[in-house]
């Protein structure tokens, strides 16, 4: 199948991200959003009179209706093209084809995507209460489930059953990344490593995730913008370029899904592969979605980097970290560098731009040309893959 | 009445289209729509088979006899409710006639529950109007 292609039709103009912190301390939404687009902004040369295309995306609590024009308000924007994208933590990447495809068919020039979030402590168990109505308020919140947490669980457990994954092989990938975020001063545990034993002998939160196998949530905000690779040469960065792109989403709730331990990334990272005309081995850095330490075993494996169940023993076996063979999360991860609410899953655009920008510094990837991002959402459910490469 | 006042965890609200799924808990019968016109089960309920887009559905009732596909021990409440009964099991059972649900497995400790464990409806009134379909080992 020949699939229309936005390959080489959208670059980075700039980038722009804060640096996590626990929680809010007085700053809302709306202000990391400015701090993160003004950041952008700055990099990418531009003023807000040069942009004309918004998309944001909500915080875990919730956007209003016309939140994007809310936004557009308060940034100043007076947008040929806006939109809300969620497709939870993958709405990133979802936001960047978007963009992509906008500036592709002549909708705007220079589109702002931007993703934040603030946590208030007094809010933790009121999230997501308001689905009234929707079938997990009615068939799976009765019976206690821990958010994404137990639904990455299930899917941990049976990955293990099915495949002899180890807690051991999926600490090695907490381990790694930390070692990222320790050559990285922007991540929330910079100066922290830690071991494997460190990861197993972390509290069992959710039967088999120990606790420094989850996410922290965290407050941060991440932004970007994306226009023709001519205007982002004015930048005068290295050109970043989206040359593959894909989406997929096979599920909402990890309940129905089977098999539950493969990912709708089969899809998503397939079409971004074959539009992109590369392989996972051509990949130089691999920039993906971490939610939990199974989320990269799987994605890795539905990518296609290895074998589907050899997901455990080939992170085992690779140096994950920014001097090792298989450069992965080299800026720690949302496991390491924070989850800022969606902002999380731009930090592995944002990295991946630097990377390829030859910007990264003390962790830099050797010529690092072609990076694989992937976005994921839900319970491995909304899936969002990019190939970006620095262009000519 | 006082029992409704002093469960305090998450409760369904039915819909018009769900009401029989939990009439049918309430009377210690697990049901699940079967669409007429494909044969197919659905759960949960909708207003039309989604493969055929039938609206000729009927309610089937299940053995209530199941396997664990997949569980996880939940050691920290994820809800204040649910304080008094960590650490507990959320499972997802599949039917022995096909379809998954989400749920508890209840009266084993544990350290018990693996993948594939055969397991039995267990029909938990905890208000007068809401019965919650749990699970415990067969046999
Ligand atoms: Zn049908």
């Amino acid at each position: 199948m020949t699939l229309p292609s936005l390959r080489g039709r959208a670059a980075v103009a700039g980038i722009g991200e804060l640096k996590p912190t626990r929680y809010a301390e007085g700053r809302t939404v709306p202000h990391l959003m400015l701090e993160a687009a003004r950041l952008a902004m700055l990099d990418a040369r531009m003023r807000p009179a040069d942009i004309d295309g918004l998309l944001v995306a909500p915080a875990i609590m919730g956007a209003p209706v016309t939140f994007a024009s809310m936004m557009a308000e308060y940034l100043g924007l007076q947008p040929h093209y806006l939109d809300i994208v969620d497709t939870g933590g993958a709405s990133a990447a979802s936001q960047f084809i978007r963009a992509a495809a906008a500036v592709t068919t002549g909708l705007c020039q220079a589109v702002l995507c931007v993703t934040a979030d603030a946590l208030d402590p007094s809010t933790f168990y009121t999230r997501g209460a308001t689905m009234m109505g929707l079938p997990a308020a009615e068939f799976e919140r009765p019976y206690g489930p821990m958010g994404a947490n137990s639904g990455y669980a299930l899917i941990a457990q049976r990955h293990m059953y099915e495949f002899g994954t180890t807690s051991e092989q999926l600490a090695k990938v907490a381990v790694d990344q930390r070692t990222n975020a320790c050559a990285n001063p922007m991540a929330i545990f910079y100066g922290q490593p830690i071991t494997i034993d460190d990861v197993l002998n972390s509290p069992l939160v959710v039967d088999p995730l120990h606790l420094l196998e989850i996410v922290m949530p965290c407050t941060g905000g991440a932004a970007f913008i994306v226009t023709t690779p001519e205007r982002a040469r004015e930048s005068g960065h290295p050109v970043v370029a989206l040359l593959g792109a894909g989406e997929a989403c096979t599920h909402a709730s990890i309940t129905y899904r089977t098999p539950m331990t493969t990912s709708p990334i089969v899809e998503s990272a397939g079409r971004a592969f074959e539009m992109a005309g590369v392989v996972p081995a051509n990949i130089d850095l691999v920039s993906v979605y971490d939610c939990y330490t199974i989320t990269v075993v799987i994605t890795l494996e539905d990518a296609g980097f290895c074998e589907k169940g050899r997901g455990g023993p080939f992170v085992a076996e690779h140096d994950l970290t920014y001097r090792g063979d298989l450069p992965l999360n080299t800026h720690g991860g949302q496991l390491s560098f924070g989850q800022p609410g969606l902002a999380g899953g731009a930090s592995h655009i944002t990295e991946a731009v630097r990377q390829l920008r030859g910007e990264a510094g003390e962790r830099q990837v050797p010529n690092c040309e072609l990076a694989f991002v992937n976005g994921n959402g839900g319970i491995l459910s909304e899936q969002a893959s990019l190939v970006l490469g620095r262009i000519a | 009445m006082t029992q409704t006042a002093e469960y305090s965890k998450p409760l369904p609200r039915p819909t018009l289209i769900s009401k029989p799924f939990w009439d049918g808990l309430r009377q210690e019968k697990l049901l699940v729509q079967r669409c007429r016109n494909c044969g197919r089960l659905q759960h949960y309920p909708r207003p039309h088979c989604i493969v055929c887009l039938s609206q000729d559905l009927e309610w089937a009732e299940m053995s209530g006899r199941g396997t664990v596909y997949s569980f996880t021990v939940v050691r920290r409440p994820a809800h204040p409710a649910f304080a008094a009964d960590v650490p507990y099991v959320l499972a997802v059972i599949e039917l022995e006639e096909g379809p998954h649900m989400s749920g508890n497995v209840v009266g084993t400790p544990v350290e018990e529950v693996r993948i594939g464990l055969p397991v039995t409806a267990v029909f938990d009134h905890v208000t007068p109007e809401v019965t919650l379909l749990k699970w415990r080992p067969a046999g």
